[in-house]
């Protein structure tokens, strides 16, 4: 039955993705409606989520919005989808969203087997852990026979199960349906440590009455390479995205802010150049306006600005740039030369 | 010599046969294990009800404009006051949100007077409220004529999502499941089947799975350019679904109605619509009535099953406020608001159909 269902499932995205390929350019239909769809999660904190005035904000939200920029030249026309994670990638297949920007693991499955290709990667996640800081513990090796609050979720589990059973060690797992109900259990004790992915874990302990009082420690036991992703069969759109995230990692390892955008049209640096236009035909080969990586630097910023705003030191989150730092700077955040 | 009669008042019965305090005696201390279960039911609530309301109103917070603003150990209703709007209007765009508070003034127009027996035009606006009131609100709310921009329907959210979806479902499903009950009665076998296995059908599966196929199945299959959107989709789910249910308790007050009844009406002349609209139908709708209303408040609390298609209701908004960062230890806050909302629709409907069964008790009610 399982095999019938797959081989159901498999008939059915084949279909998706011939019906998507006969379609015209992506970027034609975006130009065209004057608006990037763009699907996120229903309420991601850091990454997507609603604020006060129920506009979208996050690390996802505004992937998409510079995109919009690029493109349309304006990062406001963008129409925000909220996705649960089983509709997400059918939603892309489907044609309903031009972009899936919504914490989405990259992994050898979905990149193969799904009709959709990955672009880049806009956040590196892993999995980790939370202790409470009376417990003086300072790395994950110490935790032998620790009770572990987990959210319901197979992956979280298996790592978890995989780590503590290479390293010889035993753990007692409390399960909780909901993030809410994850936090509050390792509020009130009922377990030693909490595991989930790392940019989860400084969601939730934002959401403790004294966050000082937890801390996450530097072990990482899972690769969760979070990013964008296209559907497969259109190479110009997939290129678009791929360099729009490109654009603002080069961004910052230029120096070019949000802020200092206008005056670095005048830049002497052939890089700077090459990236805002002034010299070039980066723009024109995207099938993209000369200005494309200028509009999305001048609104949504460069990629260590975008992290800042939504989930850096500065923010509740409190995220470290970590693994997310620039290559120069000890991280993986790497983009191929504009030249 | 006669004295004269003077009239004397009766006295008053005595203080143990009368007032509050037999009252009290009556019916809280009337017997050792009542006495015994009153004291513990008091010593409870005394314990219960305090906290509650200091939590809620003695201690809770309602000035300020952020999280700050909650020192006290009480609730935070600042984070209600901040995200309102955001619950009632979801996405909105902020200059039109007149469109949605004038649909829900003219909701209120059509649908409060039924309550009150003797209101001026009360049928008529019994009657616009399933008829105009849908068309006047679809316009109003989608725009695109008479010179209202368009807001698209991925724009509705929070409470306005809520009474849309369940608004149209109930209006729509009472039709439906009153041609759909008649067909699985019909005589002709088409007819008949065709209702049963629809009814079948949908009843048999569950709500939620019926959102998942029109949500993720369906938008494979369509042709392209085919994308119709998915708040119509929902609502297409939902009237299919409530329908088939609506079919199956208006078929148990038609089975109540004795054959006379019908053969009555065939006496008189009346073909099979008329006896149907005219003699069946009244009374088997009036038997019901308990059962509708409990389909409709199951209806109205199963619409925030829509957030697993990605349409934030007000159950939905309130769960991705509550993860904000910005906002800490809201979740209790968030819930109550979105209970408190439903409840008073519940209730009103729950209110709604008692007063109706009372107004139209003919004398057969036990």
């Amino acid at each position: 039955m399982k095999k019938r269902m797959s081989v159901l499932t498999g008939a059915l995205v084949a279909t998706a993705v011939s019906a998507t390929a006969a379609m015209a350019g992506t970027l034609d239909d975006v130009k065209a409606r004057g608006e990037l769809l763009c699907g996120v999660s229903t309420g991601l904190p850091g990454f997507s989520l609603p604020d006060d005035k129920g506009n979208w904000t996050g690390l996802d939200v505004d992937t998409c919005r510079a995109i919009a920029a690029a493109v349309l030249g304006d990062a406001k026309k963008v129409k925000f989808t909220p996705l649960t994670a089983k509709e997400r990638f059918t939603a892309l297949q489907s044609g309903e969203i031009d972009v899936l920007s919504r914490n989405t693991t990259w992994t050898h499955t979905r990149d193969t087997s799904l009709g959709v290709n990955f672009t880049g990667v806009n956040y590196y996640d892993g999995q980790g852990f939370m202790v409470q800081k009376a417990l003086g513990v300072k790395s994950a090796l110490e935790l032998d026979g620790a009770s572990v609050c987990i959210q319901a979720g197979t992956t979280t589990e298996l790592n978890l199960a995989d780590y503590f059973k290479l390293n010889g060690m035993k753990f007692s797992p409390v399960v909780y349906d909901t993030s809410d109900q994850t936090v509050s259990g390792f509020a009130s004790g009922r377990c030693d440590i909490l595991t989930s992915d790392q940019s989860q874990l400084y969601a939730l302990r934002s959401k403790l009455d004294d966050p000082s009082k937890a801390e996450v420690l530097p072990e990482v036991i899972s690769k969760e390479p979070l990013g964008p992703l296209v559907r497969q069969g259109d190479d110009a759109w997939f290129n678009i995205v791929k360099w729009t995230l490109f654009a603002q990692i080069n961004a910052e390892e230029l120096g070019v802010t949000s802020a200092n955008v206008d005056t670095m049209l005048k830049s002497e640096n052939p890089n700077v150049q090459r990236l805002l236009g002034t010299s070039g035909d980066a723009g024109a080969k995207l099938g993209l306006g000369a200005n494309w990586a200028y509009e999305a630097i001048k609104q949504v910023g460069n990629y260590g600005e975008m992290f800042d705003r939504n989930v850096g030191p500065k923010t509740p989150l409190q995220i470290s740039r970590g693994l997310n730092a620039l290559w120069t700077k000890g991280g993986l955040q790497y983009a191929p030369p504009l030249r | 010599m006669m004295g004269k009669y003077v009239e004397k008042e009766a006295l008053p019965p005595p203080v143990s046969t009368s007032g509050p305090i037999a009252w009290v005696r009556d019916n809280l201390f009337n017997s050792p294990l009542s006495t015994i279960l009153s004291l513990l039911t008091i010593y409870l609530l005394w314990n219960i009800i305090p906290p509650i309301f200091s939590w809620a109103f003695f201690d809770a917070n309602f000035a300020g404009d952020n999280v700050d603003a909650c020192t006290g150990t009480g609730a935070c209703w600042v984070f209600i006051k901040v995200r309102l709007n955001f619950f009632i209007y979801g996405f909105y765009a902020e200059a039109e949100r007149w469109r949605v508070d004038l649909s829900f003034l003219l909701l209120a127009i059509a649908v409060v007077p039924q309550f009150f027996d003797k209101f001026p035009y009360k049928m008529w606006l019994g009657v616009a409220s399933v008829t105009l009131l849908p068309l006047i609100v679809g316009t109003l709310l989608i725009g695109g004529v008479l010179g209202l921009p368009p807001v698209e329907t991925h724009q509705w959210g929070g409470l306005m999502l809520t009474l849309v979806l369940s608004y149209v479902g109930i209006v729509a499903a009472l039709p439906f499941g009153v041609i759909l009950a008649l067909g699985r009665r019909s005589e002709m076998p088409t007819v008949r089947m065709v209702c049963v296995a629809f009814i079948e059908l949908w009843r048999g599966v569950p709500l939620i799975s019926v959102l998942f196929m029109a949500s993720v199945m369906l938008p494979l299959f369509l042709p392209d350019g085919w994308d119709f959107q998915k708040l119509l989709r929902a609502l297409i789910g939902i009237t299919m679904f409530q329908s088939a249910y609506m079919a199956e308790v208006i078929r148990g007050g038609l089975q109540a109605i004795p054959k006379g009844q019908v053969e009555a009406a065939a006496a008189l002349g009346l073909g099979y619509w008329r006896s149907m609209g005219l003699i069946v139908l009244p009374q088997a709708l009036k038997l019901v009535i308990p059962g509708i209303v409990n389909t409709f408040i199951a209806l109205f609390k199963d619409t925030t099953l829509v957030l697993i298609i990605g349409l934030l209701d007000i159950l939905a908004t309130v769960q991705s406020s509550i993860v904000d960062p910005a906002w800490r230890g809201v979740a209790a806050e968030g819930y109550v608001f979105a209970a408190f909302c439903f409840w008073v629709f519940c209730f009103g409907m729950s209110k709604y159909s008692q007063a109706l069964e009372r107004k139209l008790h003919t004398g057969h009610k036990r």
